[in-house]
């Protein structure tokens, strides 16, 4: 055990790190700057759990509603063997379907290891050499990553589909997509999420000795087609995704780096009482943001404890109050109640200005 | 976002209280406006839950949904929501007034009054625009035959879809952004859009502040999101078993009757607080004057309901699907000058609004010092009368001599700026002025301004935007595909262009069925 390795394990407590799948791994690609979250992350910390032992529980429920709707379109798109989801496929690729495809399912209940290996073995086997080859179908692969120098099982929820010499990922959501247009935001996740099978499969062909170019960037989102349960298929290019996951993957693989930077007593241990947790964690500088809510489990406690800073309030906010970091910073030179430092002598003549302008129009003393 | 607008989200942290960002209100406010508060079950394409809709916080009807992902139930639910909206609608088109146009050389109609429908949200917004979507293709015969109030309704639910896209129209308005447009909380664009905790910054009970109402609006137990979308919670926990107690019960009418009371009083329970939030959401807009030209962007909803109104009697056709090349090009043309003047109108309307403009140095307010309104200028082919005034501001000006400035006061008038003088934190401003002062060559009294009057002057500029010039659909040029081919030729074109959808012929496949 190396003593990053020996650091991290202290940070969580000695409890085994929790499981990265997809959704967490692309989650991480939000909000980079954040060392709070890097360094939770790449301890594999409970951050649902350490949220709701401080005192502010994440709001991350899944309707139940949400997901029997998605394993039933799911059932449905794979069922036949994926004879229909060979032809969307096929046909979104613009490749000539064949009758029939290998169909080869590795979500069998066996442990992990013994899956990934299986997962490994018959995928490298069946790597793309020409568009000759038969189409070839690979339900639940498990796939792995590196993430802060530890390997991580990647939960199947994919099929990989060999067709014309390349391998595509192939996801399947269940949100729909109405005359061609479906939820960006979803979109948006799916392409993040897609891309971390991107990277694994690669990784997992480049291990082999094989080109990794063989996967394509081009994933096949398979989504409900207007109101009813039809399939429909797009392409999603994930080549943007894949450059900034590679960046925080890189980012945490250096956690060295960030661990320098952290209080040598910092700890997320579960069973340490509320208080010391949470003073713990204001000691590891934290870069809040509302888009947080959405993506983070901490969210609540960091937006407690940036209240009164601009950053609070958004971006677009922060920057329009000169980049200032507190709200009283801000009320403080729009009153005039506070003399600016030269730095600050631009933005405070704004909000000088700003102030007055406000005060003359709703009719009230500046 | 405007410095103005984030020193007033800083007030607003600081005060514990929203602040005002407008000192009149922007959108047009019904009498009897249609508050509609839509759910929708998760995971679904759009499927509607449950609906608590109503011309009165005493008048909610509820619609509910006992199966909803039974499509019989789904179009019953559209045929019911149909009930409620076409007669409010059809309310509008008794009287008409005679509006002239081509310069008073003839007439024609439109509707003293048009429906305005409120939603709490954007994402109530986008539910309308997927359930017209949803129902406008339908037909009461064949295959699949649903009531004939539904292909309607979806028409008119498309309308007010959009018209909610088109800057300044009222006809449909999400109560999240009409309370933004006027107030300023101390959270963010994304919290704002949870309207318990919006309405908690603006006005908060007696004894809490804004922060401390906003947090506790974020239990989604004692204060249930503003749908479409519910509690994840609750349908796990509350929902889930009602819908199954309904569905197990079907041969016996007695426990059917009971599981339905269940299932309708959890989503009163789920609906009733967010259609109080809306009332009050009326009534602090109510509070505020309107904007006076907020009446003017309401006839242009008068005149969009009329002509919609129109085109349906006149037996046209559903919305399309999609707009052709022409009618995209036209609509985003429209949408753009909507934006432009929509600016403008808020600005002239509004001190504080145009204050962000005079922070930027769009405007300035001075004082006149001299004024010279007799003068002639006799350099061309004839006389014309140019008065001069000089204005005097503290503020940074920051156009060029030979701009063409505004006044608020006087919209008409064109204000061309021909000498700067910036001086001690001052500067002189001379400007030559035309228009707005009748057809002689002497000025009427007051248009010209006088010595002593404080006034707005402004780049922007409220005069007629004239319509762009677009070809005959049937004459698009090739560059936008050419002019578009019959139905059916099209769909079949389209598959092979490998067209996202594959679409079918542009009316709708009337055999699509909800999930």
């Amino acid at each position: 055990m190396t003593s990053s390795e020996q650091r991290l394990d202290a940070i969580r407590g000695g409890v085994p790190p929790r499981r990265h799948n997809a959704r967490t791994i692309a989650a991480l690609t939000g909000n980079p700057g954040c060392v709070r979250r890097a360094v939770l992350d790449g301890a594999g910390v409970d951050k649902p759990k350490l949220a709701e032992r401080i005192g502010f529980p994440a709001r991350f429920g899944q309707s139940r509603f949400a997901i029997t709707r998605g394993n039933a379109f799911e059932a449905q798109v794979k069922a036949d063997g994926g004879a229909e989801l060979l032809r969307l496929v096929a046909e979104r690729l613009g490749v000539e379907p064949d009758e029939r495809a290998d169909w080869t399912d590795l979500g069998a209940d066996d442990d992990l290891p013994e899956r990934h290996a299986r997962s490994r073995e018959l995928l490298v086997a069946a790597a793309p050499t020409g568009a000759d080859q038969p189409a070839a179908l690979f339900d639940h692969p498990l796939l792995s990553l590196e993430v802060a120098g530890r390997r991580v099982h990647l939960e199947p929820d994919l099929v990989a589909a060999r067709l014309a010499g390349r391998f595509h990922v192939v996801e399947i959501k269940s949100f729909p997509v109405i005359d061609g247009q479906a939820d960006p935001a979803k979109v948006a996740a799916a392409a993040t999420q897609s891309a971390v099978y991107v990277l694994a499969l690669r990784e997992l062909l480049a291990a082999a000795g094989h080109d990794p170019g063989l996967v394509s960037h081009e994933v096949v989102l398979i989504c409900p087609r207007d109101f009813a349960n039809r399939p429909v298929a797009s392409l999603l290019d994930v080549r943007k995704q894949l450059l900034v996951l590679r960046r925080q993957l890189d980012r945490m693989a250096r956690l060295d780096d960030l661990l320098a930077s952290v209080p040598s007593d910092f700890t997320a241990d579960l069973a340490a009482d509320p208080a010391t947790l949470a003073a713990a964690l204001s000691r590891v500088e934290a870069r809040y943001a509302p888009e947080c809510l959405a993506s983070c489990e901490l969210a609540y406690f960091c937006r407690h404890e940036a209240r009164g800073h601009t950053a609070a309030l958004g971006r677009p906010v922060r920057e329009a109050l000169g980049g200032l970091a507190t709200v009283a910073e801000v009320v403080a030179l729009a009153d005039g109640a506070r003399t600016p430092d030269p730095e600050e002598a631009e933005a405070a003549a704004l909000l000088r200005a700003a102030a007055r302008l406000r005060a003359e129009a709703l009719g009230v003393p500046a | 976002m405007s410095t103005l607008r984030a020193l007033a989200k800083a007030q607003a942290v600081a005060a514990g209280v929203a602040q005002p960002v407008a000192t009149v209100r922007h959108v047009h406010l019904h009498e009897r406006p249609l508050v509609l508060v839509p759910l929708a079950l998760a995971g679904e394409a759009n499927a509607p839950l449950a609906a608590m809709v109503g011309t009165a916080p005493d008048e909610a009807r509820l619609l509910v949904v006992p199966q909803p992902r039974n499509r019989d139930q789904r179009f019953r639910f559209a045929a019911e929501l149909a009930e409620v909206v076409l007669p409010y609608v059809d309310a509008h088109r008794e009287v008409s007034e005679a509006v002239p146009v081509d310069r008073g050389r003839d007439v024609r109609y439109r509707y003293v009054d048009a429906p305005q429908v409120l939603v709490p949200n954007p994402a109530g917004i986008t539910f309308l625009r997927l359930l017209g979507r949803s129902t406008r293709f339908r037909r009461p015969d064949g295959e699949h035959p649903v009531h004939p109030s539904v292909p309607l309704l979806g028409r008119w639910l498309t309308f007010f879809a959009d018209r909610a896209e088109h800057p300044g129209a009222s006809a449909l308005l999400a109560m999240t952004d009409a309370l933004t447009l006027h107030w300023a909380t101390g959270q963010s664009a994304v919290e704002d859009l949870h309207l318990p905790a919006l309405l908690g910054w603006i006005d908060p009970p007696p004894g809490t502040t804004g922060a401390e109402a906003a947090a506790r609006a974020e239990d989604p137990g004692t204060h249930p999101p503003a749908g479409p979308a519910t509690d994840p919670d609750f349908d796990n926990h509350r929902l889930a078993p009602a819908i199954a107690a309904y569905a197990e019960a079907e041969d016996d009418p007695d426990a059917r009757a009971e599981a339905y009371a269940t299932l309708e009083s959890l989503l009163r329970d789920q609906l009733a607080p967010t259609w109080e939030l809306m009332w009050r959401g009326v009534g602090l807009l109510r509070a505020l004057p309107p904007g006076a030209r907020v009446e003017g962007r309401w006839a242009g909803d008068r005149d969009a309901f009329t002509a919609h109104a129109e085109h349906v009697d006149a037996g046209g056709g559903p919305q399309p699907r999609r707009d052709g090349a022409v009618a995209a090009a036209v609509r985003l043309h429209r949408l753009e000058r909507a934006l432009t003047s929509y600016a403008v109108q808020r600005a002239y309307d509004d001190p504080l609004v145009m204050a962000e403009h005079r922070l930027t140095g769009e405007a300035f307010v001075g004082e006149v010092t001299l004024a010279d309104p007799a003068r002639v200028d006799d350099s061309g082919k004839r006389p014309v009368l140019r008065p001069r005034i000089q204005v005097v501001t503290t503020e940074p000006v920051l156009v060029p001599v030979g701009a063409t400035l505004y006044s608020p006061a006087r919209p008409g008038q064109k204000a061309r700026v021909v000498f700067l003088h910036p001086a001690d934190g001052k500067t002189e401003v001379v400007l030559e002025l035309s228009g707005g002062m009748g057809r002689g060559l002497t000025a009427p009294p007051g248009s010209v301004p006088e010595v002593g009057e404080r006034l707005c002057y402004t780049t922007l500029s409220d005069a007629y935007l004239p319509a762009g010039a677009f070809p005959a659909p049937e004459e698009t040029p090739w560059t936008h595909g050419g002019p578009p081919v019959p139905a059916g030729a099209e769909a079949a074109g389209a598959a092979t262009a490998g067209d996202a959808a594959g679409d079918p012929a542009p009316d709708g496949d009337p055999a699509e069925e909800w999930a």
